[in-house]
């Protein structure tokens, strides 16, 4: 019999081994497009999965990581909380990739502490929340994220101010802040092939309507409204270092970002003026979008340079977690050393 | 202040009448913020170098400066460390608390006091030795505002002249305090010489305390609990470490930090063998923990009660999920808005039971700093051998105070690391589950990213032997059912509770962490006093040892001795004793806010058996001390 030669990728790994369980998310669910993106762009950056870690709080948001990268590490903390949990395991090692998936109430409500305490940090972790502005798993009451005026199903109306995420993420420090929509395929998976390269704190902020408790008119978080009012920044086409592709790019309209990693981010702006690394710009143009209802998508903000939190801490390169004891445990010499000078 | 309320009480013998050598405690009353631990400490040492057994009591309030705080400084040539609950020396230098501070002492103490506050007026049963400190002061330090810094080794001196403690010894333990700082070494010994001339020039020696030299401090150390618990740490080979800061555990983590600056940073490299981070509160601290324990590192953290109850849900989930995890428990009084100064042992009942649904967790439970040291290490072992959170329950009192103690031996036993997967494991084992119990301890492998074996998704308690999502009823009860095995377990393997004896004794005493110290003081005072035995039992972990068992079956009575109110030891232990055993446990129960005292625990005992006992006086700062927030 003939054998069919398999698919694999840069480092000889078939697609299955990026895939996951069956999703029990509802049919639809923005969610469920997300992890796929995620197979994808971890599939085709070669990333291997046996170096991942995957983490979220709690939420059906937080269910998903149980649906990609099946042969990776994950955990599914408590809710709110995957922030701290994310930090301990990269601080025990280091070579670790993580990503994190949590949902708008798990990062804006009960976690919105540990989140801000996060990005200041600029510990490497990509952090994807998968927005909706309702909590999903509790059903469909309203979160943080909520737009002001927005309505339940049952006709409720939020009055509260909601809470933008990304202008928040790059006040506090966060290095890479960007937004995309659960629907944009394209765009998505460019964003996410980008977190990868980049050494620090990427966050992530992905549209993703409920379709059970909040895909209605009066939300603002539904995927007609989405896609009506959806301005995407810049086109993100993303050149990893390994890959030999040159893009087709018009000299002038392209902003190159050098990575992390040394390859190479290319912004194709839709609007001239944009330059991601312009902090100020950045929040102007969060303020701007929104205050004409729109969202502002692709990367808003970035700063490739900054140290992350474990160069920050002098830590050596390789993982703590497998010194050997002689580089753990001082010597004799040392307790010694002390009990003399407690004498 | 006017001569008080009391009728002066009638003289006694003649207070110098008798000598008591090397057998007294001193009591210090400042104001919190006036720089007093200084000469505090440098008392404590030159009586450490004159060879005499001593230990130091800090007992502060909640407060950065201007509320009354009192240091007691304790000698005893029989080695007994715990607090004394009698003051037999005073010295008096905050005019807030000093009348109520002398007015509770017993007949026969001394006082030394400044001048201004006349408080030779108060009462004619004690000693006192009047000393115009501002006077003296000003004398030696020409710089006014150094004067503050340097006024209260006055009585340093003045101590060393009424105690007969060599002079020498003290210098030696200034420069020992201050280190290489020259001027501050001079200006102090001057104070100290001011004070000492004085004495001698003005006092007579009147009460019957002395300190004479004895050979039973050679090789002695002076530590804290948590600075020797942060040692311990550091030898078990932690490498991940994350807090928030809170009285009284923070100086644990504050000496890691200083320890591991010093002895943990790559030579060749310059850089650090582990990471300490400050996290935003204790939530994340333990968050950081179990996410490190799970990755594979020895994590810890340290906290008190309020941090404690914070770590709720992060702690049945590590119970759960099985990941390691080190959490110190430096005990304090009550909520934050309590004495969070104060020490207790309040934190048992909810810690050993912390989180939600059906979790209990393993304890360990120090008395002394040496055992600090060493639980620290068993801490990082049984939570890697057990894949669980271990708390290790210390308290201010231990944590804060200063110790004496062996120097401490180095570690010689390899680090246990658990249950790790690896291929030739694997390939004896066939098939991999994460939560399957292969050998019948309840105890399972792990895997930990990175380390190249399967992977699987952590989460709660929804799973099967496999880790794979399950909300099966089977499935969850043969789970809880594996970590009550595996609890089971670990009553084989937690430090065995210390046993002593008496073949004569009826009644057997049952205490763990620093009551210690007073239990052991009451029972020679017991036997010595009023010819009852006793046997003694101190518990050291939980889950609970067979000994036990054997101990509460071997005596008619057991006193629970314990540092709070309900009884908490008394209640775990009733929680798996049959009624028979459970009848015959009593309460011994301490829970003012100070550390327990042997005069308590005897009399405590006694009353319960029958014998008359006499009311004695509180001390001062049990009714007289404040507490801020
Ligand atoms: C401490 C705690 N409080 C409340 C809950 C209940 N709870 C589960 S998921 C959730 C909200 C999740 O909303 P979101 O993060 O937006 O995720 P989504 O389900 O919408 O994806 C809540 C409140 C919980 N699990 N834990
Ligand atoms: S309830 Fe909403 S968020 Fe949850 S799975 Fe269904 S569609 Fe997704």
């Amino acid at each position: 019999m003939a054998t069919v030669p398999l698919k694999v990728n840069r480092i000889g790994l078939e697609p299955q081994l990026y895939k996951g369980g069956k999703t029990t998310l509802c049919a639809g669910c923005g969610h469920n497009s997300i992890s796929e993106r995620i197979i994808e762009a971890f599939y085709e950056m070669g990333v291997d999965p046996q170096q991942v870690v995957k983490l979220s709080g709690i939420g059906c948001s937080s269910k998903s990581p149980a649906y990609f990268l099946g042969s990776s590490h994950g955990f599914n903390a408590v809710h709110g909380r995957m922030p701290s949990v994310g930090t301990g395991a990269m601080l025990a090692n280091q070579k670790l990739i993580a990503i994190g998936v949590s949902g708008d109430g798990d990062t804006g409500a009960i976690g919105i502490g540990q989140f801000v305490h996060l990005m200041r940090r600029n510990l490497p972790i990509i952090y994807i929340i998968e927005d909706n502005g309702c909590y999903g798993l509790t059903k469909g009451q309203f979160s943080p994220t909520a737009d002001l005026g927005s309505t339940l199903k049952n006709g409720v109306v939020n009055d509260l101010q909601p809470i933008d995420t990304c202008a928040l993420a790059i006040q506090l420090g966060a290095t890479f802040v960007a937004r995309s929509f659960s629907g944009d395929k394209k765009q998505l998976l460019n964003l996410l092939k980008a977190a990868l390269s980049h050494r620090g704190t990427v966050m992530l902020d992905v549209i993703s309507p409920c379709v059970t408790f909040n895909d209605h008119e009066g939300s603002t978080k539904s995927y007609a409204y989405v896609k009506d009012h959806d301005d995407p920044l810049e086109e993100v086409s993303f050149v990893p270092f390994f890959e030999d592709i040159t893009v087709e790019y018009e000299p002038g309209s392209v902003q190159e970002v050098k990575m992390h990693d040394g390859s190479r981010l290319l912004l194709k702006k839709l609007d001239e003026a944009y330059d991601p690394t312009d902090k100020i710009q950045a929040m102007r143009t969060l303020h701007e979008t929104s205050r004409r209802g729109e969202f502002a998508t692709g990367i808003i903000y970035i700063e490739p340079d900054r140290d992350d939190f474990l160069k920050q801490l002098n830590v050596v390169d390789e993982p703590l977690a497998s010194l050997p004891l002689d580089r753990t445990r001082p010597p004799q010499a040392a307790l010694d050393e002390i009990m003399e000078s407690l004498r | 202040m006017s001569p008080i309320d009391v009728a002066p009480q009638e003289k006694t013998t003649p207070l110098s009448a008798t000598r008591v050598v090397n057998d007294f405690s001193i009591q210090v009353a400042t104001v919190n913020g006036s720089g007093s631990q200084t000469a505090n400490l440098v008392l404590l040492r030159s009586i450490l170098l004159m060879g005499v057994p001593v230990s130091g009591k800090n007992m502060f309030p909640s407060n950065i400066a201007g509320l009354p705080t009192w240091y007691t400084i304790r000698a005893s040539k029989r080695g007994y460390v715990g607090r004394k609950k009698e003051v037999d020396f005073l010295v008096a230098m905050n005019p807030e608390t000093a009348k109520e501070d002398v007015m509770t002492l017993e007949p026969g103490a001394a006082v030394v006091y400044d001048e201004p506050l006349k408080l030779n007026e108060l009462r004619s049963d004690l000693t006192f030795y009047p000393a115009p400190f501002d006077k003296l002061v000003a004398a030696v330090c020409p710089d006014a505002k150094l004067r503050r810094l340097v006024r209260n080794m006055i009585y340093d001196g003045i101590l060393a002249k009424l105690l007969d403690i060599d002079l020498a010894y003290m210098e030696q333990a200034l420069s020992r305090q201050l280190g290489k700082k020259a001027k501050a070494i001079t200006l102090n010994a001057a104070a100290l010489k001011a004070g000492f001339d004085y004495a001698e020039t003005t006092f007579t020696k009147q009460d019957p305390f002395h300190v004479e030299k004895m050979n039973a401090t050679a090789g002695k150390i002076l530590i804290e609990g948590n600075a020797a618990a942060a040692i311990g740490c550091m030898m078990a080979g932690v490498t991940v470490v994350a807090w928030y800061p809170i009285t009284p555990s923070s100086s644990l983590c504050e000496s890691l930090i200083g320890y591991m600056r010093k002895y943990r940073i790559d030579k060749e490299t310059g850089k650090a063998t582990f990471a300490i981070v400050q996290a935003e509160d204790e939530i994340a601290s333990l968050g950081m923990v179990i996410g490190a324990g799970w990755a594979g590192a020895r994590a810890m953290t340290a906290t008190a009660g309020p941090g404690i109850s914070l770590m709720s849900e992060f702690a049945g989930l590590g119970y759960y999920a099985e990941t390691p995890a080190v959490i110190f428990d430096v005990q304090r009084v009550g909520p934050s808005t309590g004495l969070p100064t104060r020490t207790a042992q309040g934190d048992l009942l909810s810690t050993a039971f912390l989180s939600h649904g059906d979790t209990k967790h393993i304890l360990l439970i120090p008395h002394s700093v040496e055992e600090s040291y060493e639980l620290a290490m068993v801490a990082f072992d049984l939570a890697e051998r057990f894949q669980t959170p271990i708390f290790v329950m210390m308290d201010l009192d231990l944590g804060m105070n200063n110790w004496m103690s062996d120097g401490f031996k180095y570690p010689t036993k390899p680090l246990d690391r658990g249950k790790r997967l690896t291929p030739e494991i694997l390939a004896k084992l066939g098939e991999w589950g994460r939560y399957k119990d292969v050998d019948g301890d309840g105890i399972p492998y792990r895997t930990v990213p990175g380390d190249g074996m399967p992977a699987f998704f952590t989460r709660g308690s929804g799973h099967n032997p496999k880790a794979q999502y399950s909300e099966r009823p089977d499935d969850y009860v043969n789970n809880v059912d594996r970590l009550s095995r595996k609890f089971e377990t670990a009553r084989t393997h937690v430090p065995r509770p210390i046993v002593d004896t008496d073949k004569d004794a009826r009644i057997g005493i049952i205490g763990y962490g620093t009551s210690h110290w007073a239990i052991t003081e009451s029972r020679d005072q017991l036997r010595e006093e009023t010819n009852v035995k006793t046997s003694y039992l101190r518990v050291r972990a939980y889950p609970f040892t067979e000994d036990l068992v054997k101990f509460i079956d071997a005596h008619d009575r057991i006193y629970v001795v314990e540092q709070n109110r309900d009884a908490q030891l008394a209640m775990l232990m009733k929680l798996e004793l049959s009624p028979e055993r459970c009848a015959k446990l009593r309460n011994v129960l301490h829970y003012s806010g100070l550390p327990i005292d042997a005069r308590s625990v005897s009399d405590d005992i006694l009353a319960q058996e029958g014998f008359e006992v006499t009311k004695r006086f509180t001390p001062a700062s049990a009714s007289s001390m404040t507490g801020g927030e």
